[in-house]
């Protein structure tokens, strides 16, 4: 196992995520105890904040690498600043989605216009969307990698701005559960939320591996073309 | 057996359901292209394979002094 492990790191960081997976699955639903005030729904939790943490945090991967890109001229950055915030994208989209099925299931709504949070996310959702569009109207070369560079570095100035936007708002519907003086959550409740954030973290770097291992293929089958042709 | 499932079980399903299909989604998107990659490799190599056949052919043809 720890032979293969090393031959094929990939296979086992993807072994390592399905069992975080379904170690947070069981956690979730058999061993953490039901939120005293929001009952059974608050379970939403274990899977929405994990997944919005790792938005976060590819939205961020993907601005560091754009900086390298610059900085640095670091061969490959532009193509890995672009496949995690790709990744950003998907679990920003995942967010927004059970964001919206915890918001139905506790205040009545699907959306809260009012809520400083939820647009700021949704601000930010939109601006890395809006990144594909200006790569797939760029001929791929040097000036498109720049200008992709530039704009994913400046996404990256709405990530502390979003996620203190609830610690700054004073409407206060969306929960406030890590505050200076800790975690405001039982044991139980904040080891259930670490496996669940490893799992979906591990996820994340799973799936980011593997679309760039793709795209790498894919730019060397080009060359390769391009040679033989 | 008809088991009760309350709204609240519902939603949190529906949570874990709409992030199981969107990975799975994702990873049938990888496969296709993963599909896609090996048929332009198995192109690619027949491609290389034709040209050293062809150069071996110009070698033979090449007359010895």
């Amino acid at each position: 196992m720890g032979l293969h492990a090393r031959e094929n790191p990939l296979a086992a960081l993807a072994a390592l995520a399905g069992l975080l997976i379904a170690a947070s699955v069981a956690l979730t639903f058999f061993y953490v105890p039901s939120d005293a005030d929001q009952g059974f729904s608050q379970r939403i939790f274990y899977l929405h904040v994990p997944v919005a943490i790792t938005a976060y945090a590819c939205f961020a991967w993907g601005a560091w690498k754009a900086l390298l890109h610059l900085w640095k001229r670091e061969p490959g950055a532009d193509l890995e600043s672009y496949v995690a915030i790709h990744q950003g994208v998907i679990f920003g989209s995942l967010t927004l989605l059970t964001g919206s099925l915890w918001a139905k299931i506790s205040w009545g709504h699907w959306w809260l216009w009012s809520e400083s949070q939820l647009v700021l996310f949704l601000v930010l959702f939109l601006f890395y969307a809006a990144y594909f569009m200006l790569r797939y109207s760029v001929e791929p070369g040097p000036a498109r990698a720049n200008m992709c560079a530039v704009y994913a570095l400046f996404g990256v100035v709405l990530i502390p701005i979003s996620f203190l936007a609830i610690r700054l708002a004073n409407q206060l519907i969306h929960p406030v559960v890590f505050t200076l003086q800790g975690p405001q959550m039982s044991g139980s409740m904040f080891f259930t939320f670490c496996v669940s954030l490893a799992a979906v973290s591990t996820l994340a770097a799973t799936l980011y591996h593997v679309e760039l291992a793709g795209k790498r293929i894919d730019s060397r089958l080009r060359e390769l073309r391009e040679l033989l042709a | 057996m008809i088991v009760a499932v309350t709204t609240a079980e519902k939603y949190v399903a529906a949570a874990y359901g709409i992030v199981f299909l969107v990975v799975l989604v994702y990873v049938l998107i990888i496969a296709l292209k993963l599909g896609r990659l090996e048929r332009e490799l198995d192109e690619l190599t027949g491609l290389a394979r034709q040209r050293r056949e062809a150069e071996a052919e110009q070698r033979e043809q090449v007359p010895v002094a």
